[in-house]
């Protein structure tokens, strides 16, 4: 019996007071509008201080808005305290009471329950077992959280934010606290676990690669305003500006200054792609690592610096005059052969993981090839 | 490792020696002395070895009176100024406005000086032919009568003395509970606000359990410092505290060694070995709850 909730967010804002002498405020959360659709798993991305939390806390009541709207399905929760929104939280460092067993945490949330609600102890007992056994860690309920592994908390926090069936599961930066390993292991733990129970959820990170990689849908948000909403590999190839095309990827994207001229695009005195429909303007011009073909006769040229391999791919790292990237990362397929002796190395580039992007405003500016 | 060790030795020694000197021998001492029959300082003489001391100090009504004294005080004003500091410290910690001048209103007995406050209770409670005290005016508003409580009867009396160790000991413990109150992670108050719970079940399975190191530090001392209470009963009731029947175990003792019945060492030992025995067993019982209801982390 799970009540599946679509999230619909209304021109949500939220300023804080600011703390210097000066006054005037900080807006943390600009007129966000969006809609999270019902069983999705959706990530907030973006640096720190862009409002993410902010945007966690207001959907669970922890913090009211200053303006705006929040529904859960077709009621409004605005105004409702946190305690009767049925939202799940799991915290960045898991706030399991440290005095309590691993089972005593997960039924806290059942005990709260009152009136015709209560539930008995052996049909709490019971409730627990059963999301314990779904995030594998029935076998740990009479330890103390300071007795189990990273891992192990995480997985705790989680049961214990899902044992009352929360209509919204939310997570804050859910595997900031773990080791590498642990956290590629634990984001499919996630993944798994949001699929099985359907319940909507959204989880915060500063890590575009871990919500790239589990998230039906991202949302990049950068000072307090949303930048792109779309599904990861979307706004991957399709990104609307500068710095979501920065954000996302590793290696990052390397930005080129370059420069629009009779329907060609140059950077330096080289051009590298015929293109059209786009005025003549000196651009930032993206291109994605695995956008790069090896070739002698190839347009581009650069200064070789040196080879990295890591198993499957070969990544050239190499410098350009015109480069914001203090490197420029290639990637290319371990067959490729390159001639670690020359002193430059010239590439073609695919289009398609080209961008370019105005100089003033860093939007994209869409272009057709020629 | 055996150089080490001579090392860690010269280092300890000054530490040690202090301490030996001053805390170990006279202790040891002590404890002779209870054994001695009719020790007498002037001389180093004494008659016989036995428990006599003992026997007499127990059979002593003086000194049944202290214990009874004692353990009233005890036992009347250590949860009572544990549980008003715990009480007034959650509520400051839940205030925002004027919080720092009411902790500092709480805090200021705690700097104010002994003879001051002894005469705030001269004032509160003593009757002199001009004025019966404050307290007695606000009893003759609701048409009590007059009572006397610094030379009355007995209740008043303990009634003025726990009043006055109750308010002596609170400014001490709201400090160190409040800042406990503010080492709990805030986290905790979310996550359990999240799930619903109450504010009656946040303070006593998460606030409780967090403080439980701190409240029970502060009951271990509060319960040897309140054993140990003799200058507050002085200040509030004279010197001779055995007629007023306001004696201590600590006032024993000091009676027995300087007092007008002075001059008698072994008996003074004795008594002050039974509160040794006696505090040591309240602090071990303490120390057994505590395993249960103690959390730390």
């Amino acid at each position: 019996m799970v009540i599946i909730m679509k999230v619909v967010l209304q021109n949500l804002t939220k300023k804080f007071p600011s703390r210097n002498k000066k006054g005037g405020e900080v807006v943390a959360v600009n007129d966000f509008t969006f809609e999270i659709p019902d069983g999705k798993l959706v990530g907030l991305l973006g640096p720190s201080g862009c409002g993410k939390s902010t945007t966690l806390n207001l959907l669970c009541g922890l913090q009211k808005p200053t303006s705006g709207k929040i529904f859960f399905g077709e009621d409004e929760v605005t105004n409702l305290p946190a305690e009767h929104r049925g939202v799940g939280l799991v915290f960045q460092n898991y706030a399991l009471y440290p005095h309590l067993t691993v089972l005593q945490n997960i039924i806290f949330p059942l005990q709260n329950l009152k009136g015709k609600d209560k539930l008995s102890k052996a049909v709490m007992t019971e409730k627990a077992y059963e999301v314990a056994k779904l995030v594998q860690i029935d076998e740990l309920m009479d330890r103390k959280p300071s007795e189990l592994s990273g891992g192990q908390q995480q997985r705790v926090a989680i049961a214990r934010a899902l044992v009352k069936m929360p209509k919204v599961l939310l997570l804050d930066e859910p595997l900031s606290n773990l080791d590498a390993r642990l956290r590629l292991q634990t984001r499919e733990e996630i993944r798994r676990i949001q699929r099985e129970t359907q319940i909507t959820t959204v989880f915060v990170t500063h890590d575009q690669e871990e919500a790239m990689s589990i998230s039906d849908m991202i949302v990049v948000m950068k000072d307090g305003v949303i930048q792109q909403i779309g599904k990861p590999q979307e706004v991957y190839d399709d990104p609307v500006n500068l710095f979501v095309a920065k954000f996302l990827g590793t290696p990052p994207i390397n930005v080129f200054r370059g420069e629009v001229k009779g329907d060609k695009l140059y950077i330096g005195q080289e051009a590298i792609l015929d293109i059209q429909g786009v005025a003549d303007q000196e651009v930032y011009v993206g291109i994605r690592p695995e956008g790069f073909i090896l070739d002698e006769q190839g347009a581009l040229g650069c200064e070789l610096s040196r080879l990295e391999v890591m198993g499957r791919d070969v990544s050239v790292v190499s410098t350009h005059p015109a480069c914001e990237n203090t490197t420029i990362r290639s990637i290319i397929g371990s067959d490729s052969k390159v001639d670690l002796g020359a002193k430059t190395i010239r590439f073609n580039v695919k289009p398609g993981k080209v961008d370019i992007f105005s100089m003033t405003t860093q939007e994209r500016i869409h272009f057709e090839l020629k | 490792m055996e150089k080490n060790n001579l090392k860690a030795w010269l280092y300890l020694l000054p530490a040690i020696a202090f301490l030996g000197v001053f805390m170990v021998y006279p202790l040891i001492d002590v404890f002779i002395y209870s054994f001695e029959e009719g020790y007498n300082s002037a001389s180093q003489t004494f008659f016989g070895v036995g428990t006599y001391n003992y026997s007499y100090v127990l059979h002593d009504p003086y000194f049944l009176q202290a214990v009874k004294n004692t353990f009233i005080l005890v036992f009347i004003t250590v949860p009572i100024s544990t549980g008003l500091a715990l009480l007034i410290s959650v509520g400051l910690s839940s205030i925002k406005a004027l919080k720092n001048l009411y902790q500092t209103i709480y805090f200021l007995p705690y700097v104010t000086n002994t003879l001051a406050v002894g005469l705030v209770f001269m004032i509160l409670f003593k009757k002199t032919p001009y004025t019966d005290g404050l307290a007695n005016l606000i009893i003759s508003w609701f048409g009590g009568g007059s009572i006397d409580f610094i030379g009355g009867p007995y209740w008043a009396k303990m009634f003025v003395l726990c009043f006055y160790t109750v308010w002596v000991v609170l400014p001490f413990k709201i400090l160190i509970l409040t800042s406990a109150l503010a080492s709990v992670r805030q986290d905790y108050y979310n996550a359990a606000k999240v799930d619903g719970t109450s504010k009656l079940r946040i303070f006593t399975r998460i606030t409780l359990p967090m403080i439980s190191p701190t409240l029970f530090y502060l009951i271990i001392t509060g319960f040897i410092g309140a054993f140990k209470a003799y200058s507050d009963v002085v200040a509030l009731f004279g010197t001779d505290l055995n007629a007023a029947e306001m004696n201590t175990i600590v006032g024993y003792v000091y009676d027995m060694l300087y007092g007008n019945s002075g001059g008698y060492p072994s008996y003074a030992s004795a008594a002050a070995i039974i509160l040794f025995a006696i505090v040591l067993t309240i602090t071990c019982i303490n120390l057994l709850v505590s395993k249960k209801h103690v959390h730390y982390n």
